[in-house]
């Protein structure tokens, strides 16, 4: 028995079966792992090789090349997150609970990463580690509520009422993200305002370029890592439903 | 290139400290994301194995 139910015509709907996207994710995860490390590559080459020293901040503003992409991630990837979880609490469509879950350890690994990397940045920079401001609080925030979504989902048994009530949290907890962007114009904070606006920006274009490219490095990357562990997610999940059954006895898993 | 040498490069200007314990806790962090989703990916595969092994097959 088959669980596809195939029907004419084209409906996005079909992709939200567990069984139609695991073979789907699992073609895209080399593509998307291969174009991070050509990205880094490039991004880092550039960054490191042909990037000069800043005038004001000399070598150590070169953090900035896996500061912003991962902060720029750690932002993404949650709202990516709340969306999902919200799409399965709304439509009961079990795949997007999963990429929920599949996002939030790479969500919070991003935004550790733009909190470590911002402490050793802010030390030659301003004079200390950390410093309670809005930005990095609100970022530190961010950190918290990736942790709780990955804990209650956790703590919960059944899966299902797991994922909603992790839905709730992802999506009360979204609004911080708002929070943490408008946070420098807000407040009289230490953080620098963004120095990347859409049609104008206060970088060197050679910086920019490395660093636009290292947004893309790390863009893909989690993409990669995403799918990865949402097809663990779908079999760990799905191991007794027939069409894993199927695929392990035909030895496509 | 503004690096004379493998030395200048690592000092990065005075900021080697602050640069490379960026750089390298960043690659330890993804390198240890990519070994375990390694290993959550073999474990959801031997389970899902072992679930199909003790499941009869069809008729």
């Amino acid at each position: 028995m088959s669980s596809v139910t195939t029907r004419p015509g084209f409906s996005l709907f079909r992709y939200a079966a567990p069984n139609v996207f695991y073979p789907i994710a699992g073609r895209m995860v080399p593509l998307f792992a291969v174009l991070a490390a050509v990205l880094a590559a490039v991004g880092l080459y550039i960054g490191f090789f042909m990037a000069p020293t800043d005038a004001q901040q000399g070598d150590s503003y070169r953090i900035i090349y896996i500061h912003v992409p991962s902060a720029w991630m750690a932002m993404f990837l949650y709202v990516t997150m709340a969306f999902w979880a919200g799409v399965g609490l709304v439509f009961n469509t079990r795949l997007s609970s999963m990429m929920a879950q599949a996002i939030a350890p790479t969500g919070a690994l991003m935004a550790f990463i733009s909190l470590w990397t911002g402490a050793l940045w802010g030390r030659p920079t301003w004079g200390a580690y950390w410093v309670w401001d809005a930005r990095l609080t609100s970022t530190l925030i961010l950190l918290f509520l990736y942790l709780g979504f990955i804990a209650l989902q956790a703590a919960i048994d059944d899966k299902r009422r797991a994922d909603k009530a992790g839905a709730v949290l992802a999506l009360v907890g979204a609004i911080n993200v708002p929070i943490i962007y408008f946070s420098v114009k807000w407040w009289n904070t230490l953080h620098q305002g963004a120095s990347v606006k859409p049609g104008s920006s206060s970088m060197a274009d050679i910086m920019l370029t490395g660093m636009l490219l290292m947004v893309f490095a790390f863009w893909t990357y989690a993409i990669a890592a995403v799918l990865v562990r949402l097809r663990a997610i779908i079999l760990e999940r799905e191991r007794r439903a027939q069409w894993v059954i199927d695929a392990g006895r035909q030895g496509t898993l | 290139m503004q690096w004379g040498s493998l030395e200048q490069f690592l000092a990065m200007g005075g900021y080697g400290f602050y640069v490379w314990g960026s750089y390298v806790v960043c690659a330890g962090v993804i390198g240890a994301e990519i070994l375990a989703l390694r290993q959550r990916r073999r474990a959801a595969l031997a389970e899902a194995r072992r679930v199909t092994s003790t499941t009869g097959r069809p008729a």
